[in-house]
């Protein structure tokens, strides 16, 4: 695996931290800025990062992701310390929410997180389980 | 060119924070308070108008590159989403028109 020219930088989520919330996708942002990655896929690493990030602070007890930039892709991995999610499937149907009705107030929970991330990146993968943490990666071509 | 300067100056709208942010130029406007879906659908340099008062409208209006946001019916502002509009530079402004009613003026002046 080549491992000239990346960069790697790792964001600490935490639980319910609306204070912070977005602050690693604007991180992010600014950082593909920075390297001169086209709009087209900094506008969708934006809002894919942001979903990410949001599904960490309200549905799980905190988490990391991981940014990786190399010559040929932007790659976002998040990892949560858990309660996985029970139904993936619904999970990924737009309009379907978990969120309760205190999340929703505020705006979140409309149940398109995860359809938003999937429609932004060329690659999406998911891992989950009741049992277990999330595991989240997305990836964004750049050639 | 519209800017948000103009906009404010037309519908006499408050300034509520974010004053920096006066001379972004205006696009289109979008209506939604349910910020993941504004997240997909809203386009840069667009004016969005929500009730939608806290802190994290900030970010969503960061992620987008808009250009303002307009909070209708003169909603409560949480005071942290006040000190982040100052600290991103994003227009915070607020009227007492509906989100409805300020679609339509602002349709008026951009066309």
């Amino acid at each position: 695996m080549k491992r000239v020219g990346t960069i790697q930088i790792k964001y600490m989520i935490a639980k319910n931290d609306f204070s912070k919330a977005g602050a690693a996708a604007s991180n992010i942002k600014k950082t593909l800025r920075k390297l001169g990655i086209s709009t087209d896929v900094i506008k969708r690493v934006a809002v894919a990062a942001y979903e990410t990030e949001m599904n960490v602070i309200i549905h799980s007890h905190g988490g990391i992701m991981y940014l990786n930039i190399d010559v040929e892709k932007v790659t976002i991995i998040a990892e949560d310390k858990g309660p996985g999610i029970e139904d993936i499937e619904m999970a990924m149907k737009e309009g379907y929410s978990t969120a309760t009705s205190q999340i929703r107030e505020l705006g979140f929970g409309a149940g398109m997180g995860l359809p938003n991330i999937k429609r932004c990146a060329d690659n999406f993968e998911i891992k989950s389980s009741l049992e277990n943490s999330t595991i989240i990666k997305m990836s964004f071509n750049l050639k | 060119m519209f800017t948000v300067k103009n906009l404010v100056e037309e519908l006499k709208l408050e300034i509520v924070a974010g004053e920096r942010g006066m001379i972004n130029l205006i696009t289109d406007v979008y209506i939604g308070d349910l910020l993941s879906w504004v997240m997909a659908k809203v386009d840069d340099g667009n004016i969005w108008i929500t009730i939608q008062t806290h802190e994290n409208i900030v970010a969503v209006a960061v992620l987008k590159d808009l250009s303002c946001v307009i909070i209708s019916e003169n909603a409560m502002i949480d005071n942290d989403t006040i000190t982040r509009a100052n600290v991103e530079e994003i227009p915070l402004l607020r009227s007492s028109l509906n989100s409805y009613q300020l679609a339509l003026r602002i349709g008026e002046l951009l066309k």
